[in-house]
């Protein structure tokens, strides 16, 4: 295959996959609000309700956070010598869906799973409930947020997350989230 | 004491705190990567203010959207508040959404929860 017919080839997946807008690199502060600017204004072009675009909007303000405030340096031999993360944002039939990929150390992905596999045990009920916990604890980690942004993610999606990690045997884990929010 | 006024940028709110009408307004969106260093000032000025505040104090909170990172901040700035009230001075919190968003009238009734002053919940149509 030649690298032209690579090119078409992702564009035709991510096409087929009805991606509105996909990013590969480093995530940067202004990086950051752009996405949030262009996927805003195709929200309001394609006319959606005011509850689903705050929805995407804060998820994604979360996820895109997320990806800047606890990016680890991925291994060296994936290639890249700076943190590099991935982002997508689809539409589908039923609604949309956040998908986000960073690499992890496997510290802090151990207590990311654990955190994860708490919230997907819960109903929405019990994930309100433990938002208002931790928001009144009134602890709060260098970065401001204390361990809210899983969990307002999962209240705001109200479906389970979707996420892997994928070890890479060098202390390090590939990290992929999947962040649905139906119409 | 000097007044705040900040002018909101696509990730800060419109910060308007006037000393002497005891009126505090936050308004617009609270996404920040770093909310500490910008709430930072509006928790300071709140602690100046505490030690000789009007009779009556009211905050409107008129937010579009906020952030994780913001919510344990605007969190201290309640908490300030509702130590005027423990002391007897009146804090009035008013807690502004759009009529659509749900979303945004429930973290107000979170921190109603957390915080021993009444909010009042104000619907608008449109910020």
């Amino acid at each position: 295959m030649t690298k032209i017919q690579e090119i078409f080839d992702l564009y035709d997946s991510m096409e087929r996959k009805n991606i509105m807008l996909s990013f590969k690199g480093d995530m940067s502060t202004s990086l950051l609000t752009s996405i949030l600017q262009i996927i805003e204004n195709k929200l309001d072009r394609f006319g959606e309700s005011p509850r689903v675009k705050k929805r995407i909007f804060n998820i994604l303000v979360e996820c895109l956070q997320n990806l800047y405030h606890h990016i680890d340096q991925p291994p060296k031999r994936a290639g890249a010598d700076t943190p590099s993360v991935i982002v997508m944002v689809a539409k589908n039939v039923s609604g949309y869906a956040i998908i986000t990929g960073n690499f992890m150390l496997d510290g802090n992905a151990h207590v990311l799973k654990k955190r994860l596999e708490q919230i997907n045990g819960m109903t929405q009920e019990e994930v309100k409930n433990l938002y208002k916990s931790v928001l009144a604890d009134g602890k709060m980690s260098e970065k401001g947020g204390g361990g809210l942004g899983m969990i307002d993610i999962a209240r705001k999606s109200g479906e389970k997350l979707e996420y892997g990690f994928i070890p890479f045997g060098d202390g390090s884990s590939f990290f992929s989230l999947n962040v649905k929010v139906n119409q | 004491m000097e007044n705040i006024r900040i002018e909101g940028t696509a990730k800060t709110p419109t910060v308007d705190f006037n000393r002497s009408s005891g009126v505090l307004v936050i308004r617009g969106r609270s996404i920040p990567e770093n909310s500490i260093d910008f709430y930072k000032p509006l928790v300071e000025w709140i602690d100046s203010y505490a030690e000789n505040p009007n009779d009556v104090t009211v905050l409107n909170m008129q937010l579009e959207y906020f952030n994780t990172s913001s919510s344990k901040c605007i969190l201290d700035v309640f908490k300030k508040l509702e130590q005027i009230n423990k002391n007897g001075q009146e804090v009035q919190i008013q807690w502004h959404y759009e009529e659509e968003d749900e979303d945004m009238l429930e973290a107000g009734e979170d921190y109603d929860a957390i915080i021993d002053i009444d909010f009042k919940m104000v619907k608008v149509v449109e910020f």
